[in-house]
């Protein structure tokens, strides 16, 4: 008793702080999922005199990917979107956020141009509706416009073979 | 060696020069409205910034915490309470973005934990005195016990009482 009482609480301790190193801190749970994607009407990036809203996606299962130029894990994860656009499972649009308009297009040239279509979310106002606070960030918006799932981070092939695309099979039903 | 040194110093002294300026740059206009400015850099001390986890919104220098502090401003701006922009905040970021976590059944253990480890802990501190009491509670010697005793104290003469 004397001693296994110490290891015992030992043991749990350990098995907490265990499953608390498993967790990414970096990773907030969204408050936003399964609830209405925030609307927006924006500018396009390629055609500025043309405005894109969420509300137009009713009806369609859609990814919106938010993305700058300036970052670095969005290059890491550009090569799986490019590769995801041209199987058209999924239809994917872009949110550009706090970018520079010329920067944002040479990126596309330079990496390949994923995206439907590219809103400008110049001063980040979007952003904060949509709980953006490390891009590149990725939403999955059902017919009805509710937000199914969230990806803060780059997208990876597992996230993409085991969550993303599951979820828009089931949600194309 | 006394010229290292001495470079060493100078390298210090350039540094801190360095950061004087780094300092004086930030140094931004104080906004037109320095009680506005206070009810924002109020509120944003109970904010943690979602980029540098461990800062609140008030000190971080991240871009997204720069927005944020804007938005409360603007949001100030238009009238709303600090309850209203605190709950704008949390539908957004979730519970996350406070610094005081609201009193839920799922932070529970969160906020009365302490208090139950306390209980606990006073309950086996409790135990633990009041066996010990019993086990130092005065007996007075047997008439054996006693004559033993004196025994052993004749039987070492000059040797100090241990």
């Amino acid at each position: 008793m004397r001693i296994w009482l110490p290891l015992l609480l030992f043991i749990v301790l350990v098995a907490f702080l265990a499953i608390g190193l498993g967790h990414d801190p970096r990773t907030v749970p969204s408050p936003l999922i399964n609830k209405p994607a925030p609307d927006f009407r924006l500018a396009q990036l390629h055609e500025p005199a043309k405005n894109f809203t969420a509300q137009e996606m009713r009806g369609q299962v859609w990814l919106l990917n938010v993305w700058a130029s300036w970052c670095v894990s969005c290059r890491e994860e550009h090569p799986l979107l490019v590769e995801l656009a041209r199987s058209q499972v999924v239809p994917v649009y872009g949110l550009n956020y706090k970018d520079k308009r010329e920067d944002a297009l040479a990126w596309l040239t330079e990496f390949g141009n994923p995206y439907l279509l590219s809103a400008t979310d110049t001063d980040g106002r979007i952003g904060i509706n949509y709980g953006v606070y490390g891009v590149p960030e990725t939403y999955l918006i059902d017919r009805d416009g509710v937000i199914r799932y969230k990806q803060v981070g780059p997208i990876t092939p597992w996230i993409l073979q085991d969550k993303i695309l599951p979820l828009v099979k089931d949600l194309s039903k | 060696m006394k010229r290292v040194g001495l470079q060493l110093l100078l390298l210090c002294l350039g540094f801190l020069a360095l950061s004087d300026q780094v300092t004086a740059q930030e140094a931004k206009p104080i906004a037109d409205d320095p009680e506005l400015e206070k009810r924002v850099m109020n509120l944003s001390q109970e904010l943690r910034c979602l980029v540098c986890q461990n800062e609140t919104l008030a000190d971080s220098r991240a871009d997204l915490a720069v927005d944020l502090r804007h938005e409360i401003r603007e949001q100030m701006k238009a009238g709303k309470s600090d309850k209203e922009i605190i709950a704008f905040l949390t539908a957004r970021y979730g519970d996350f973005v406070l610094y005081r976590p609201p009193v839920r059944p799922i932070t529970y253990l969160l906020w009365f934990g302490p208090f139950v480890l306390m209980v606990i802990g006073f309950g086996v501190l409790y135990r633990y005195l009041k066996q010990r009491r019993e086990l130092i509670s005065q007996q007075p010697l047997s008439p054996e016990e006693r004559r033993r005793a004196e025994e052993l104290l004749k039987a070492a003469p000059g040797k100090e009482a241990a």
